[in-house]
């Protein structure tokens, strides 16, 4: 099996000893204990585990919306203090993006908003990504008029056409039907393919982890913490007994203790 | 063919394969037919309803026949139109809808900037709340004696209680469709680096909008009714009066028609504005983006 992060390449993302806590009005939880783990750059990174394990926290963390009572995330180098358009989130929801906006105008706001792009430019880096998920045709269109996936591809291309250090997703495909949720799938890896963005990709089966990712983190529920760091199989050995022995072996250490 | 399950024997059916056809089977779209497409209309639905109450209107001025107490349709729409036409009601309304749009504009700014404040802090949130709890149920009317002492008897009287009929309205609004903004829209205004005013522009009101407009026309409907009551109870102000102080004078002079014209005026300019100004607005934004139905 190949190693998946080159030795020569500093690590683009660092979670070092990351406890978070969020409080309820009657208890503190803590979602995640000390969790560690290194993502470099061009990895599909993915974050595994069954609901309670924080994954979905410590995305949200790594985007600058919670900060750690323990521990820091670098980016490049510098610590993650607040969100901002070098991780570009793509969330769950299908209410990401803005109804006011058209799908053109909602990929250019998010260029023109952050500063970084304007004008011409903005207009033309989001008609490319849009033509990039294969949505020309609905450039125009105010999201209520586009299906769930649609939706999501738009979000895809705005988080794209931002071109992030980082594009980080939040269990993007969890509220598709799974017919849907599979073309998805494939059509991610034909974008990674072309222009090999680093992503950090939550979610909770196993399949898709396997699917998706070059590297999976497994985390335990109950407060999250990590159980393993293992290398997914190349898209080649998908459908053999390679998939079927990694998806074994990762069920085993979630589920048997 | 048969295979055995738990001891029993069970049929196993043949598969079926076909070709869906590609033609073949009509029309898949065709149009509605035109009784319906007028029915579609919403200005026709809406103009058949005002004439029939119009029609009853009539029928029961007529039956009654006493156009001291209740003039017929007819009639009213006579006085309305010789109103209309020498002048009279013009002016009113203008002078009434002069001073209604300052109250109005200085109404909205103060609780634009009553929200912003409530958005940004949780002191604020408890400012409005407070002040909201206490001035919202207070007429406007109520307000009138006190009003009269601190600006004189003149339109700032009146300006002033319009900008509390407003001001509540609008603001509660607001901040109700600030509060109910989708936590992820405002997690993706936040990752696009914008904070602030900058979000509150270009997420909070937007994605508030329904709410907004809601407040807008609450705000509306309860600043024309404070605005005629005041002028009725006021009089004139700055040498002249408007609508309501028409209707006052005209009920004193037993013009019971001209009392009814001014009443109907008032209803037109509340229709004019509920169907063309803020159904267009509503066409345009809330409707287009898919907010509301």
């Amino acid at each position: 099996m190949v190693q998946a992060s080159p030795g020569a390449d500093a690590p683009l993302l660092q979670v070092q000893g990351v406890t978070l806590q969020y409080k309820t009005s009657e208890y503190v939880v803590t979602a995640t204990h000390r969790v560690d783990f290194d993502v470099y750059p061009s990895e599909r990174y993915v974050l595994l585990g069954p609901s309670g394990c924080g994954k979905s926290t410590l995305l949200k963390a790594i985007g600058g919306y919670l900060t750690p009572s323990e521990g820091t995330i670098r980016l490049k180098g510098r610590e993650v203090r607040e969100p901002g358009p070098d991780r570009m989130m793509v969330f769950q929801e299908l209410d990401q993006l803005l109804p006011w906006k058209t799908v053109q105008e909602n990929v250019a706001f998010a260029l023109t908003a952050s500063g970084k792009a304007s004008g011409a430019e903005a207009r033309d880096r989001a008609g490319h990504y849009i033509e990039k998920v294969g949505l020309a045709k609905f450039a125009d269109s105010h999201p209520h008029m586009l299906s769930g996936g649609m939706k999501q591809r738009v979000a895809i291309a705005r988080g794209m056409a931002m071109e992030p250090d980082v594009l980080l997703m939040d269990e993007p495909y969890a509220a598709l039907d799974a017919l849907t949720r599979r073309r998805m799938q494939e059509e991610l890896l034909q974008l990674w393919e072309d222009t090999r963005f680093t992503v950090l990709f939550v979610t909770h089966s196993i399949e898709e982890a396997i699917r998706i990712g070059t590297r999976i983190l497994l985390l335990s529920p109950h407060p999250g913490q990590v159980k393993a760091e293992l290398n997914s199989i190349p898209p080649e050995a998908l459908g053999t007994a390679a998939q079927v022995e990694l998806e074994t072996r990762i069920n085993d250490m979630l589920f048997v203790h | 063919m048969s295979i055995t399950v738990n001891d029993a024997p069970r049929v196993l059916r043949p598969e079926i394969i076909r070709e869906p056809a590609t033609s073949g089977f009509g029309a898949v779209q065709k149009p509605i037919s035109a009784w319906e497409s007028v029915y579609r209309l919403g200005f026709l639905r809406k103009a058949f309803i005002l004439i029939v109450l119009a029609v009853i209107w009539e029928v029961y001025g007529r039956w009654l026949d006493n156009p001291l107490l209740f003039p017929p349709f007819s009639e009213t729409a006579a006085a309305l139109v010789t109103n209309l036409l020498n002048g009279v009601i013009p002016e009113r309304a203008m002078v009434s809808l002069r001073t209604l749009a300052i109250g109005y504009v200085i109404g909205v700014t103060l609780a634009s900037i009553l929200t912003v404040v409530a958005i940004g802090s949780r002191i604020g949130t408890d400012l409005l709340e407070t002040l909201t709890a206490m001035f919202n149920p207070l007429p406007a009317i109520a307000l009138l004696p006190l009003a009269l002492i601190w600006f004189g008897l003149g339109s700032g009287s009146v300006i002033f209680v319009l900008v509390h009929s407003v001001l509540w309205a609008i603001a509660l609004n607001t901040h109700a469709g600030f509060r109910s903004v989708s936590n992820t829209l405002k997690m993706v205004g936040l990752n696009y680096g914008l904070r602030n005013i900058r979000l509150v522009r270009h997420i909070l009101i937007p994605a508030a909008f329904p709410s907004i407009v809601t407040g807008l026309k609450v705000g509306w409907a309860f600043a024309w009714r404070t605005l005629i009551a005041a002028e009725l109870v006021f009089g004139v102000s700055s040498g002249s009066g408007g609508l309501g102080w028409f209707i006052f004078e005209n009920r004193n002079q037993l013009e019971t028609a001209n009392v009814f014209a001014g009443l109907f005026f008032v209803i037109l300019i509340g229709l004019f504005v509920e169907n063309v100004i803020f159904a267009n607005i509503e066409k345009r934004t809330i409707r287009r983006w898919g907010m509301q139905h």
